[in-house]
């Protein structure tokens, strides 16, 4: 064998050439684009030119101008203040709804991966009960119910995304249980609420976030459908879902700007939230590789 | 071998131990564990090998608590275990009676936690010490075990293999239990890193007088470090006795089997008659 | 038949190239078997899956693989595929991830020869049997209907050595056959391994962590370290003319099912991957024999009492290695 110190590189063999691997622009973009959402939504009040809620009729259906950046709607209202201050209800709401459909539904979760047996099949036939029911129609019979506003689709929502948490949590709770670090802890002798709380959850936290990402993008789906259907805030209030359905009317007297607007902004924050999600668990479960 | 006086008894004592997986009412069911009995005197280094299906590994997950036997006695140092599901109170008196080493390192470590608040949580658990004692007490178990406070500062995978066995040794250490059960506990170690944890289990032993408990495949591995073996069959024990006679002179056709099948210099691997 | 020469490959992780295998220069003849020995890291499975140009993609591949003479690494699809379909066959460690659970184990076996080489289905199926019988699997037309799942580990081993064999290739890669099987499983499997490469005088690289199993069925032995080769030796003479400080020191360490040591012998520190070896030799920092020569120059493999050794000090410490390291069991 020919050993000298060269290599000899031949001229096809690095045809495969490494790929340096990029930052994950998508990431970066969608999470910067929530927390600019999230900080304009906070500080609505101190960073909008007009008052969202002055009518003055005689500005009504103006395009686009130095005073009204998007132009005003059907009553003359600034349309970009609405929407900055739409922010606050539009993600306030699928906010609470993730909240609670998180806190509940890893907990049963927890419970159903680390009891099993007999929990483990009542809570999940519980579970797949409320499967059944889309969660727009349970907001709507909530809505029905105890009237309109924020609360009551909040409630029904929170309710209808139970189950997607816990099941997914669940399968992942209970692999992360087979791991052989629970036994150690088990043999330990550490306490069970103490296993389950200190070490099982928190190596779930990266699910538990992606799990509410994604809920966060169905969740102002849901909610603006439900505004959008007269059945959540009501008017005056600024929301995006409520400003679509205001805005239609004007749609088809060549008025389109208040729909328009305000249905990009949902699209593109449920998109941003979904992207979001994705690429979290991408990275996280190369991570875990 | 048996080096304590023998009011102390045991440190494991099994009798008829059975454990059969899947409802007996059906009839079916599978035997993992068939009616075994053995003793552990303190101090000693007593091996079980099998291949997979033996019922070794069922069997120290039995003694350590992972496991509820179907019928028949386990005793930890005088102590016998109930049948029933164990609370939190009767695991962690067991916790200081008896400690396991699993095979895979990475895994059997919480890959959250620091090394050192890994050990401090045992600490805190069964003993009444303050920061500074359990400050002191970890630095102790690190160098037991041939680490050093680098190591104690970091997350499991920024070690290697041999390097967080040694803290999954150290771990176990921390109740000052006096049984180690070390469940193909080198397995998955290079060869050399291997020949590390081996010797450092032997200084352990000598240095605090512990008895190991260990499960293994490999009959070299066994051969270094236990004094008395024991070789499982589908469930049953089909030979035992010291060490060195039983893998000098083994009686049983299994063992042999076992024996003429392990690569070592000189060594030729033959088919059997039949596959 | 096969030569290696001055391979050098990197893979993409995360947002670096790292190489994998530095300097690796092997050969196997036909009819000889290679066994390619080391520890995690070592790049011994990267250089098996860089023959049959089975690396991540991203990956950077420098050196020539020669195959009687024509480099692997440039041929083209059509050459590759010939390559794949009758030269070269790889034998993996897990069979169950390689086999398709869904389909028959017949399947399995006659896809290839019917898909790569036009061989009708049913002469395939007479092929097929024929191996299965010689490898001494009874019943093979009742074996052939059965799925993976059905069969133990063991036996799917054994579909995947027929699956190798019934190609009829002239070079065999196995990648840790026996690892994952009981010991008695793996005398028998390594045992039907043997027999058969001999017999058809097949050609091959077997790559393992076990000295003592690649003594047993190969004819020269490649010690790899950190993405180098660090000797090459008779299997024969391996035991007891090591030449190489590493090499030496995984024969010490081993324990021994016939006699036990008070303690075993250490080479201190652990295993280090291609990736993290500086200049000068990759053993450097765990050789008992380090001058300071080592740490800086960068040893070649060269020639040295019929084998070849990457080692400056090789020619003065013979006779010298065998169980220098009377370490202690720290790190």
């Amino acid at each position: 064998m020919a050993c000298d110190a060269g290599m000899t590189i031949s001229p096809t063999a690095t045809r495969t050439r490494g790929r340096r691997a990029r930052r994950d622009w998508v990431l970066i973009v969608c999470a910067a684009f929530i927390a600019l959402l999230v900080i304009v939504a906070v500080f609505a009040p101190w960073i909008v030119p007009h008052d969202p809620n002055k009518v003055d009729m005689a500005k009504a259906y103006q395009g686009p101008s130095g005073s009204y950046l998007l132009g005003t709607d059907s009553l003359g209202r600034d349309l970009l203040s609405r929407l900055v201050y739409g922010a606050r209800l539009s993600l306030a709401g699928p906010a609470l709804v993730v909240v609670f459909a998180t806190i509940i539904g890893t907990t049963l979760a927890l419970l159903t991966a680390w009891m099993g047996g007999w929990t483990d099949r009542v809570i999940s036939r519980v579970l797949d009960i409320i499967f059944a029911f889309p969660g727009i129609i349970l907001a709507v019979l909530a809505v029905a119910l105890f009237g309109s506003g924020l609360a009551a689709p909040v409630v029904a929502l929170s309710i209808a995304y139970l189950p997607y948490d816990a099941r997914i949590l669940r399968s992942v709770a209970m692999r992360e249980r087979t791991l052989t670090y629970i036994s150690a802890c088990y043999v330990a002798g550490l306490p069970t609420r103490t296993i389950v709380l200190r070490h099982l959850l928190p190596n779930l936290l990266p699910f538990i976030l992606v799990q509410c990402t994604l809920s966060l993008g169905y969740a102002l789906v849901d909610l603006a459908a439900v505004s959008y259907l007269g059945l959540g805030v009501a008017p005056p209030a600024a929301e995006w879902g409520l400003m679509v359905a205001n805005g239609q009317a004007s749609i088809l007297t060549g008025h389109p700007q208040e729909s328009l607007f305000a249905g990009i902004l949902i699209v593109l924050t449920v998109i941003a939230f979904n992207m979001l999600g994705d690429r979290l668990a991408t990275r996280f479960s190369v991570r875990a590789q | 071998m048996s080096s304590s006086s023998v009011q102390d008894g045991h440190a494991i004592e099994v009798e008829k131990l059975t454990k059969v997986f899947g409802r007996r009412r059906r009839g079916g069911g599978l035997t993992a564990v068939d009616d075994i009995s053995f003793t552990v005197d303190p101090g000693g280094a007593l091996a079980i090998v099998g291949e997979s299906g033996s019922g070794k590994t069922t069997t120290a997950r039995m003694i350590i608590g992972l496991e509820r036997p179907t019928s028949g006695r386990i005793s930890v140092g005088g102590r016998e275990q109930t049948h029933g599901r164990m609370g939190s109170r009767e695991r962690r008196r067991l916790a200081s009676e008896v400690q396991m080493v699993f095979q895979d390192p990475y895994s059997s470590l919480d890959p959250r936690q620091r090394v050192r608040d890994c050990i401090d949580e045992i600490l805190r658990l069964h003993f009444d010490l303050d920061r500074e004692a359990r400050v002191a007490r970890i630095a102790e178990l690190m160098t037991q075990v041939g680490l050093d406070e680098r190591h104690a500062s970091v997350r499991p995978r920024s070690l290697s293999g041999g390097e967080q066995q040694r803290v999954a040794i150290a771990r176990a250490l921390a109740s000052k239990p006096r049984v180690l059960i070390l469940d193909e506990a080198v397995a998955s170690l290079d060869v050399s890193v291997q020949a590390q944890v081996l010797n450092l289990l032997a200084d352990i032993r000598e240095q605090t007088g512990i008895t190991y408990l260990f499960i293994s495949h490999d009959l070299a591995v066994v051969r270094q470090v236990s004094d008395e073996v024991v070789v499982m069959k589908c469930g049953a024990i089909v030979e035992r006795g010291p060490t060195d006679r039983v893998l000098d002179q083994p009686e049983d056709p299994y063992t042999r089997a076992l024996l003429s099948a392990a690569p070592r210099p000189g060594w030729k691997p033959t088919r059997k008659g039949t596959p | 038949m096969l030569e290696i020469r001055d391979l050098h490959v990197e893979l993409c992780v995360g947002e670096e190239m790292k190489p994998v295998i530095h300097e690796t220069t092997l050969s196997v003849d036909q009819g000889e078997a290679l066994g390619l020995v080391g520890e995690s890291g070592a790049g011994k499975s990267m250089t098996i899956r860089a023959i049959m140009r089975l690396l991540p993609a991203g990956a950077t591949v420098a050196g020539q693989i020669l195959y009687e003479g024509a480099d692997v690494l440039g041929f083209d699809r059509k050459a590759m595929r010939s390559f794949l379909a009758s030269k070269v066959a790889m034998i993996f460690q897990d069979a169950s991830t390689h086999i398709n659970p869904v389909r028959t184990v017949g399947d399995f076996l006659i896809e290839a020869l019917v898909t790569n080489n036009g061989v009708p289905k049913a002469e395939a199926r007479r092929r097929v049997t024929g191996v299965l019988e010689e490898i001494g699997i009874p019943d093979a037309a009742h074996r052939l209907e059965q799925y993976p799942h059905q069969l133990s580990g063991g036996l799917q081993q054994r579909m995947m050595i027929a699956a190798a064999l019934v190609i009829e290739p002239r070079l065999l890669l196995a990648d840790e056959p026996t690892t994952a099987l009981d010991v008695t499983t793996q005398a028998e499997v390594m045992a039907i391994l043997d027999e058969q490469r001999r017999q058809r005088g097949l050609g091959m690289i077997f790559v393992t962590h076990d000295l003592d199993l690649a003594a047993a069925v190969c004819d020269r032995i490649a010690v790899m370290y950190a993405g180098f080769v660090v000797e090459d030796r008779s299997a024969a003479n391996l035991h007891e003319e090591a030449r190489h400080p590493y090499t030496a020191g995984l024969l010490a360490s081993r324990p021994s099912p016939t006699e036990k040591a008070h303690r075993l012998c250490v080479v201190p520190g652990r295993p280090l991957s291609a990736f993290e070896v500086g200049e000068g030799c990759p053993f450097a920092s765990r050789c008992a024999h380090v001058e300071d020569r080592c740490r800086i120059e960068r040893p070649l493999l060269r020639e040295l009492d019929g084998g070849w050794v990457r080692c400056h000090r090789a020619d003065e410490l013979r006779g010298q290695l065998l169980c220098s390291y009377n370490g202690s069991a720290h790190e």
